[in-house]
């Protein structure tokens, strides 16, 4: 959303750094509830069940989710930015779907298929960046267009079929090398290749915020955007690269996705946008902009796969798990509003 | 963007006069767009004028537009609510578990408990984003989530099968008043409920009050506006509409899917409220706008199948409405801006 209250954001970090109190300071670091909820999560689904600390069994479970995680991560800059990609979603079911037709219709290598599929992602990314800093439209529009737009192109390429088509022969596949990367662990330790690409992904996202010019720059536009654009950031191209950056890990999602399923379709991921703004809310950014990091979100990630597997294993369905998700959104950022509260 | 540097020429005023109350009136383009797909479909094809396709025109009005009469509401208020699919449906299951159990059962009561059901889902919107100061999209993006895992709860997953949904209730869009089947009962109550929304956003005091607090909250404020009791009470509102909602839902296509009733809905209802001429930023819209635009979307969806245009090229088509209406009123806002500021 790009509604700012940028004067009280200021003058909340300055009342954080001048009162030093630092045991409240450390409890007001947006990471620090969904760190204490996942260890919750852990304390009483052991207490629960004795079979649920089964380690490899929840790392794998991670794959499940994954492409939501990665979603995220673009999420994670845009949101502190203090915009919205509803479109991710779409972003990546549209990328499947091209790399679908390029390798079978079109009978394009898959190196070149992949290569092609990220750029594309990258480019929707781009087309949205470019609408949103042109037009001056709240992100939040212009990706709800986009979000059917693309869905919409996946859906006019491939109809309601998949590729491989439901009609071919078996052996009409993606190369072997291409599928199951869920499958493939990581030096016999039991944590897969998936998981390892997002923690990559987080890392790399994570210093780019929070080591580098361009990453104070993204925090200083979500914080007061008129006032980033009076001291000569180039607040038009950071935004416009962001989202860049949005389509090119959706399209990524979008690969993997493939790669775990075999088949593309134009329904791949349907509604996940909002599982992944979920998990990077829950993971303490500010929807505001402004506020928040990397590690939340990869463990508010890690905190929604433990639940869902807990709940999964205690015979709770998919669908009423979500109650479940979403009391624990409104409730988490009700308690951290509070502790910010009670810290003023 | 909006800095006003210099004071406006009063003459340059009076030289635009003309352009500035076309452009005010904000729906001339998507009633100039309207007309054009009206058109152009009916040179195409000329049954597209039917007496059939202008019944599914209409049979496809009520369920966008009595949500999006709360939605129009809630954003001019700078608010969203995106739980509204959820709500539709938890309310219609909850009704249908009502109807499995007793067959019989009143259906002016089921729609009265519909609506209360509705009422309750948002006015917990409502106090979580008027009280508990929660951004409006993460209120309601939990309650997306939470209502539809509850009607999933309070359904075990079934289906409310069409033989529970009462014959009388299936009737209200089949036969409407003086036993006419142009008009179904539905669609009646879709332009009452339009009526009833314009004359509260436009001649009550809650009514300019709404567009107040989307114009500036603290100015609002400051002025009196019982700004929290206001934002609550619009969350409500759009509730019990959705919940309502879910009793159309049932009425239209005689069933309630727990998986499929209102899911994706609410990105429909915030579409037709923007067509509608609604600005994101707060502040503007009108019913009316709104009602155009929920005419818009059904004419566009009757058109494509009329048309012959696979059912696959909806949702591209969709997209496209919403980028193109959007760009083309900021464009109209932005021209309105430099007349009128001579910048």
């Amino acid at each position: 959303m790009s509604i700012k209250k940028p004067s009280t954001t200021v003058i909340r970090k300055t009342n954080t750094t001048s009162t030093g109190l630092s045991v409240l300071n450390i409890l007001t670091r947006s990471e620090i509830l969904t760190l204490f909820l996942l260890i919750l999560a852990f304390v009483v689904g052991t207490i629960l069940s004795p079979y649920f600390l089964d380690i490899p069994f929840l790392l794998n479970n991670t794959s499940t989710y994954i492409e939501i995680g990665i979603m995220g991560l673009g999420l994670v800059a845009v949101i502190i930015n203090g915009e919205i990609d509803l479109s991710v979603e779409s972003t990546l079911a549209l990328v499947a779907c091209v790399a679908g037709v390029l390798f079978f219709d079109l009978h394009f290598p898959m190196p070149i298929v992949l290569v092609i599929s990220l750029a594309l992602g990258a480019a929707l990314g781009w087309l949205n960046g470019f609408l949103v800093t042109r037009t001056s439209l709240p992100s939040l529009l212009v990706t709800l267009a986009t979000l059917a737009l693309y869905r919409g192109a996946a859906n006019i390429l491939v109809g309601d079929d998949s590729r491989p088509k439901l009609a071919w022969s078996r052996e009409i596949v993606f190369p072997s090398w291409f599928l199951g990367v869920e499958k493939v662990h990581i030096l016999g330790t039991p944590i897969p290749l998936p998981l390892v690409i997002l923690i990559v992904l987080a890392v790399i996202i994570g210093i780019i915020l929070a080591k580098t010019t361009f990453g104070r720059w993204v925090y200083a536009i979500g914080t007061n955007e008129q006032a980033a654009r009076y001291s000569g950031i180039p607040t038009a191209r950071v935004k416009r690269i962001l989202f860049t950056l949005s389509g090119f890990l959706a399209g990524l999602a979008g690969l993997i996705m493939v790669s775990r399923l075999g088949v593309a379709r134009y329904d791949h991921a349907r509604g996940w946008a909002l599982d992944a703004i979920t998990a990077v809310v829950l993971g303490g950014v500010s929807i505001e902009g402004g506020k928040g990091g990397v590690l939340g979100p990869v463990l508010a990630f890690l905190l929604i796969v433990i639940l869902r597997t807990g709940m999964g294993v205690a015979n709770i369905k998919a669908e009423s798990q979500l109650a479940v998700i979403g009391a624990l959104l409104i409730g988490a950022v009700l308690t951290s509003n509070f502790i910010e509260r009670f810290h003023k | 963007m909006t800095t006003v540097s210099n004071i406006p020429k009063v003459q340059r005023i009076s030289g635009t006069n003309m352009a500035i109350r076309l452009a005010r009136f904000r729906e001339i383009g998507i009633i100039l767009l309207l007309i054009l797909i009206v058109l152009g479909a009916s040179v195409v094809e000329p049954s597209f004028l039917k007496p059939f396709n202008i019944r599914t025109i209409f049979l496809w009005l009520p369920l966008l537009t009595v949500i999006a009469m709360g939605e129009v509401m809630v954003i001019i208020t700078k608010g969203i609510d995106v739980s509204v699919g959820s709500t539709m449906a938890l309310a219609g299951i909850s009704v249908g578990m009502i109807w499995r159990q007793n067959p019989s059962f009143n259906i002016y009561a089921s729609t009265g408990i519909a609506i209360l059901i509705g009422l309750a889902a948002g006015a917990l919107n409502g106090a979580l984003i008027a009280w508990a100061k929660l951004p409006p999209i993460i209120a309601t993006l939990g309650t997306l989530n939470a209502y539809r895992g509850l009607t999933f709860i309070v359904s075990g997953g079934r289906q409310i099968d069409p033989n529970y949904v009462p014959r009388k209730i299936i009737f209200w869009s089949i036969k409407g008043p003086f036993g006419n089947e142009m008009v179904p009962w539905v669609v009646v109550i879709a332009f009452f409920i339009t009526v009833v929304t314009w004359a509260f956003l436009h001649y009550t005091v809650t009514g300019r009050n709404i567009y107040a607090i989307g114009g500036n909250l603290n100015a609002s404020r400051l002025r009196g506006v019982p700004v929290e009791w206001t934002i609550f009470l619009v969350y409500t509102i759009t509730g019990a509409l959705a919940g309502f909602s879910g009793i159309l839902y049932a009425s239209r296509f005689g069933f309630v899917n727990p998986g499929e009733t209102g899911v994706g809905f609410e990105l429909t209802v915030i579409a037709a409220v923007v067509i509608g001429g609604t600005s994101m930023f707060g502040g503007s819209g009108s019913a009316f706008g709104v009602f155009i635009g929920c005419l818009l979307l059904a004419v566009i969806n009757v058109a494509l199948a009329v048309l012959g245009v696979a059912a696959t090229w909806q949702l591209a088509v969709y997209g496209a409405v919403i980028l193109l209406a959007a760009i083309a009123d900021a464009l109209i806002q932005l021209k309105l801006r430099r007349a009128i500021t001579g910048e």
